[in-house]
């Protein structure tokens, strides 16, 4: 693939099987309406993933569109408040629109263009997916048009207005809870009606066979990248890695390089909202049980009647009740472990990343951050942390400056550290 | 009470296509659901799909989603749907339930399959359930002698179609357009050759759905349908009436309408 670095990714040895399952999760749960433009998307993924035009087409994009490889940052000062462990910093917030959903929107745009396709559809949760795939639409001439559910436009109105600066359509949904859950609804539909010219660019590693699997393909380049990036500068590999779970794309592409690492310990970090106590939260593996959801089997946040209950997260990125079913299974299998992060704690973590390293980081990836605080107090001074910093936090500076009380002129409330 | 295979044999040898009807339970209150179906029966729909009301409706337009939506606001559960086909199948009419998969998974697929079957229920149409996840779903629905029918699409290969029909009993569904569910102004050419293609593979019964909501496209589709099936018209009709009265006239209206649809007029 696009790992030029490690070059010896073997998609056996990590799942799914032949048929789209990843132990028990996975799978594909679909109206047959959409059964023949999976199996269109399937083919024309492999096809694409061995065809060295398509990898060199990639890779230069990668480099000269969105500027990877994406730099380490030795975060020493923010090391401080993470128990004196070493913490580097995966800076994937300085690649082009700002987060890694480019990686995947690149690869799934090609992909478009070889199956003929004209128009893209999108889902979006805090925004950075929209704006990818706007961008990308708007680089290769395709027509987009971007599902966003309303109360994520009103909280990332930033980001809407960059998506349409770009020229992609962008319709508020409604529906249900009025967040990214539903927005995948209205974009399903969408598809479903329009398949024949339109593909759906499902941006992380949820929905149906393919889905997971390719999308963590196009982001495996953050962890190869990071493998080498780590071991040139400090020698070893590191002790852990962070990732905030959202849907999980950004952690697949992290975890998916050190997966063969029985060493390198892999840890998830979900939105604990108000605490997973309050019932206002999108802890998947912590408050919700197996299910499905938007086309495959994974944990999600239900009622004892098999609803969908609503999720909760200060972070619109976490936002949702579902998670990537390849997640589900490293939660079983006991390769990586997930844990909640609340919004006061992520929050927190914010602050500190703003103030300590300079760096503004996204909500969804402050989640991480507040991980490696928690993980580096584990494991000592010794320790080498890897955090995907998986997205930067100017769509996020208004919900921040209200968190901090800083709308009215106030300072950021501990002044310097 | 008839089986599936009976009626669409009766529905045949009278020289007609079946006709069915949906309604979500709790819809348009968890009181009147049944009496509005009712109406329907009694004006000649001769079975009956009950909707599992479900939080996300993948497959369904926005008529539905509203109705869907009020029943969950109301509280109806699962359990709530299965007293609604027991009140049903009452009429004599043939009783299925139409649900997306989780809430059956969650309920347990065994004892979802067992519970319908004690209430009368006779079938299940699962629209996000393909043959190749329907494994316990398969072993659930035989032991307990219901029917599971799944759905072709105008997308659907030959092969697929003959896999989909292999897994269905009962009958075999046809979307007749691709996209959601909803009332439109004509139903596509597309549904007519499925259902050709559908029948070139299977002995089953072939039904049309999505997107039928006159006697008029119920008549077009008859000529070469097994059986139609009306969802977002009789929803639609609940929805624009003032009171529980109401709706059941202007159901039991469409109804008759559609009645004389599938017997070629
Ligand atoms: C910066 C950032 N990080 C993380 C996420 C969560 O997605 P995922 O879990 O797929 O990486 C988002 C989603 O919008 C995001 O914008």
């Amino acid at each position: 693939m696009t790992t030029t670095e490690s070059g010896s990714y073997d998609a056996a040895l990590h799942g799914p099987d032949s048929t789209g399952h990843f132990g028990q999760f996975g799978g594909r749960f679909v109206p047959e309406a959409l059964t023949a433009a999976l199996d269109e998307l399937d083919a024309a993924f492999r096809a694409a993933i061995v065809d060295p035009a398509f990898i060199t087409e990639l890779d230069r994009l990668q480099r000269t569109y969105v500027g990877r490889p994406s730099p380490l940052t030795d975060a020493t000062r923010f090391s401080a408040y993470c128990g004196g462990a070493r913490v580097l910093l995966k800076r994937e917030d300085l690649n082009h629109t700002g987060s890694h959903k480019i990686n995947n929107v690149l690869g799934q745009a090609l992909l478009t263009v070889r199956m003929g396709k004209t128009r893209m559809l999108a889902e979006t949760g805090a925004g950075q997916h929209g704006v990818a795939t706007a961008t990308v639409a708007a680089l290769f001439g395709l027509e987009c048009t971007v599902y966003m559910g309303e109360e994520d436009t009103v909280r990332q109105s930033l980001n809407v207005a960059r998506m349409k600066l770009l020229g992609a359509e962008v319709v508020p949904v409604t529906a249900g809870s009025r967040t990214l859950k539903d927005a995948i609804n209205e974009a399903m539909r969408d598809w479903v009606t329009n398949v024949e010219h339109t593909h759906y660019l499902l941006g992380t590693v949820t929905g149906p066979a393919p889905f997971p699997e390719m999308v963590r393909t196009f982001h495996h380049v953050i962890g190869a990248e990071a493998r080498e990036q780590v071991q040139e500068l400090t020698g070893v590999l590191p002790t852990a890695i962070a990732a905030c779970v959202g849907g999980g794309s950004n952690a697949m592409g992290i975890f998916g390089a050190f997966l063969d690492d029985r060493e390198v310990s892999l840890h998830g970090y979900e939105a604990g909202g108000d605490g997973v106590e309050t019932g206002r939260h999108a802890a998947r593996f912590s408050g919700g049980a197996p299910g499905v959801l938007h086309g495959a089997r994974t944990y999600v946040l239900q009622d004892e009647w098999g609803q969908t209950r609503p999720s909760h997260s200060i972070s619109a990125g976490l936002d949702y009740p579902g998670v990537g079913p390849e997640h589900a299974w490293l939660h079983e299998t006991g390769r990586a472990t997930y844990e909640p992060v609340n919004d006061d704690a992520a929050m927190e973590a914010f602050g500190l990343l703003c103030r300590t390293e300079g760096i503004i980081p996204a909500i969804e990836s402050a989640h991480a951050l507040a991980g490696a605080m928690r993980l580096g107090r584990e494991l000592g001074p010794d320790a080498v942390i890897l955090v995907n910093l998986s997205g930067r936090g100017d769509k996020d500076v208004e919900t921040a400056s209200r968190w901090f009380g800083l709308l009215d002129g106030e300072r950021m409330p501990e002044g310097r550290l | 009470m008839s089986t599936l295979h009976e009626a669409f044999a009766a529905a045949r040898a009278d020289g007609r296509a079946l006709l069915i009807g949906y309604l979500p339970a709790g819809f348009p209150s968890r009181g009147d659901d049944v009496a509005v179906i009712e109406a329907m029966v009694e004006n000649g729909v001769d079975a009956i799909e009950v909707g599992l009301p479900y939080s996300d409706p993948l497959m369904d337009g926005p008529t539905i989603q509203d109705a869907v939506q009020r029943a969950l606001d109301a509280g109806t559960h699962t359990d709530d749907v299965l007293r609604t086909v027991e009140a049903v199948a009452r009429t004599g009419a043939p009783t299925l339930v139409m649900s997306y998969w989780n809430p059956i998974e969650r309920y347990g697929v065994d004892r979802f399959a067992t519970d319908l079957s004690a209430a009368g229920g006779i079938g299940v149409i699962t629209p996000d359930l393909t043959p190749e996840e329907a494994g316990p779903w398969t072993v659930a629905t035989d032991a307990a002698g219901i029917d599971r029918v799944f759905l072709v699409a105008p997308s659907s290969t030959d092969a697929r179609i003959a896999t989909v029909a292999a897994a269905s009993s009962g009958f075999v569904y046809a979307a007749s357009t691709m996209g959601v569910t909803g009332a439109r102004t004509s139903v596509g050419d597309a549904a007519r050759s499925l259902v050709e293609r559908t029948k070139a593979r299977t002995v089953l019964p072939v039904a049309v759905g999505v997107g039928v909501s006159t006697g008029a496209q119920a008549a077009e589709v008859a000529l070469y349908a097994d059986g139609v099936i009306v969802g977002s018209a009789f929803v639609r009709a609940v929805l624009d009436a003032a009171t529980p009265t109401d709706a059941m006239t202007a159901v039991g209206v469409l109804a008759a309408e559609l009645a004389r649809g599938v017997r070629g007029g």
